[in-house]
């Protein structure tokens, strides 16, 4: 039982940072009908942003905010320099899947040009060696500071979605993008936003992920998968389904690695997600889009 | 005509291709008229609201508003300077409530800022609330101002398509066969709200109507399109008396 609350909690520590991943995913999927394959590399570029403000002496609360901010221009920056054009040359959705693709590539160029390939540890005032007993099991300070920063951002973003004026916007902008239009929302400007937000919130997991992994230029790859298989579990355009999605996966994994076979722990994830949409393709909480009547 | 035109549309051409959906359509709408364009399935009645909004590009051709070009403004900013519109097929939120939808239309009426959007701010809230329970009660939508429209029958999603135009305070409303799908009983009460809504909403409403009857009714003038081109404009007498007419639109039914 002990183990098992073990496995669960640390599953739960992993899995928000896979939501993280997620939700900036279906936040532009939802909106542009485009899955953004840039995600880990801005998120990877955020963070190291993070990391050269913290190693050249700026405090935290001036490097964070600074690193999502970073993360957030390049994206708008994308939207606007290379989306806008080729939508208005009528590129495809693959076409435009495949310039983030190229955009994916630039960064990781760029990031390898300027930080170097070489891991490096990432100065973080929350360890995960200082470990508190709870009960049965042990929590360290960063896995919970992991969960309630992810708690938290959820949270924002659900309060940004569903209670204010500009969610409202960009709801209806990613429900029907020229009735909005019509209605005098400027689309673009609640396109750009939510590109920039979603960059964000990769740079957030980017950051608490970099402690446990080593920065660099490659390492946000693996949690970009997840975070995909995270967001295709929840249905791809659902937002509380990316959530839900990230826990489920987070802890199955490390239930896996637990009681199965370390070996097995990533592959099961894709298991995981062939068995659902094999049962439900829609994901767990996706509803499918309406398109027109 | 009385005085300058509120929307001026001079030659306007569009080309799919080998296809004209319109080739080199003129007219002027004055304020306060209510004008219907009609014309078989196919002749350019949407090609030419898709124009004016700004969703189409023409070819050729200009596109006045109050005196001022329409043409390149991208659809947001067609609505900012009082053109709204309905949809042929309805283009609704559907996941969302009739309240939200109306709400959206109030969203050219708040304050500019983006950042004003995200912070909640109650006065201006409540003061565009009260602007969409207007709409509501007008259109008689009150039984469903917290149903989702996706759970609304058609007959109902039509009008709240129309409240939601109404809510962005048009100048000029384009009304795209806005009685297409409805039953006798209500073609009868939306043409009594399309008339109704010039007197209280003080708009011009060009509206293009498949059906001739009811397009004679409301409209105090036609504009006849056939095949991408004006075939003639006048009164509905006039119109309907036009061996052209008769021909390209009755003679095809
Ligand atoms: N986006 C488009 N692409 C290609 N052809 C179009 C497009 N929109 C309209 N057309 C063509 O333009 C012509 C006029 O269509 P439309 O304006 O929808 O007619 P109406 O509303 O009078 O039935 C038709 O031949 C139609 O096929
Ligand atoms: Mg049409």
């Amino acid at each position: 039982m002990g183990n098992f609350l073990q496995y669960t909690l640390t599953g739960l520590a992993a899995g928000s940072l896979y939501a993280l991943v997620a939700l900036g995913l279906v936040l532009i999927y939802r909106s542009a009908r485009v899955l953004n394959f840039a995600h880990g590399d801005m998120a990877t570029f955020g963070t190291f942003v993070a990391f050269s403000l913290a190693t050249s002496g700026r405090p935290l609360w001036i490097s964070l905010p600074l690193a999502l901010l970073a993360g957030a221009v390049v994206a708008v920056v994308f939207y606007f320099a290379a989306l806008v054009p080729a939508q208005r040359k009528g590129a495809t959705q693959l076409g435009q899947v495949i310039l983030t693709l190229g955009l994916a590539l630039i960064f990781q160029g760029f990031t390898v040009y300027q930080w170097g390939a070489e891991p490096t540890s990432f100065p973080f005032p929350l360890s995960d060696t200082k470990v508190w007993k709870v009960g049965p099991v042990y929590v360290s300070e960063l896995a919970i500071g992991t969960l309630a920063a992810a708690a938290l951002a959820s949270l924002l973003l659900f309060l940004l979605t569903q209670k204010t004026r500009l969610g409202l916007a960009m709801r209806a902008t990613s429900e029907n993008l020229q009735a909005a239009q019509t209605l005098g929302i400027p689309t673009r400007q609640v396109l750009a936003f939510a590109w920039g937000a979603a960059a964000a919130l990769g740079v957030v997991a980017g950051i608490f992920l970099a402690p446990v992994l080593m920065l660099d230029p490659f390492f946000m790859l693996d949690p970009m998968f997840k975070g995909l298989a995270a967001a295709v579990l929840g249905g791809l355009n659902s937002l509380p389904g990316a959530v839900v999605g990230g826990l489920v996966l987070g802890v199955v994994e490390s239930l896996a690695g637990g009681y199965l076979a370390m070996e097995f722990k990533s592959s099961l994830a894709f298991v995981l997600i062939v068995a659902v949409l094999l049962v439900r393709p829609e994901g767990l909480l996706g509803k499918e889009f309406q398109e027109r009547v | 005509m009385a005085g300058e035109g509120l929307l001026e549309v001079r030659d306007l051409t569009l080309r799919f291709g080998g296809i004209t959906a319109l080739g080199g359509v003129g007219l002027t709408i004055a304020e306060g008229e209510t004008v219907g364009v009609i014309g078989p399935n196919g002749s350019g009645k949407t090609s030419l609201f898709n124009c004016v909004t700004g969703l189409y590009r023409p070819t050729s051709g200009s596109i006045r508003f109050r005196g001022e070009s329409l043409l390149g403004l991208s659809p947001d900013r067609v609505t900012a300077r009082g053109v709204a519109r309905t949809f042929q097929n309805l283009r609704l939120f559907l996941n969302m409530t009739v309240l939200d939808n109306l709400m959206l239309g109030r969203h050219l009426h708040f304050r500019r800022s983006l950042w004003a959007a995200a912070l909640r701010l109650r006065g201006e809230e409540v003061r565009h609330r009260e602007r969409c329970e207007e709409i509501i009660e007008f259109l008689d939508l009150e039984a469903w101002r917290d149903a989702r429209v996706a759970s609304c029958a058609y007959g109902v999603q039509k009008r709240i398509e129309l409240g939601r135009a109404l809510a962005t305070e048009p100048k000029l409303l384009l009304l795209d066969e806005p009685v297409s799908g409805l039953t006798a009983e209500e073609k009868d009460e939306v043409s009594y709200w399309i008339h109704e809504v010039r007197g209280r909403f003080g708009v011009t409403v060009l509206l293009v109507e498949h059906d001739l009857r009811v397009a004679s009714r409301l409209a105090s003038r036609m504009v006849v399109l056939d095949h991408g081109e004006k075939l003639t404009e006048g009164t509905p007498e006039e119109v309907q008396r036009h061996p052209g007419v008769i021909r390209a639109y009755l003679g095809d039914q």
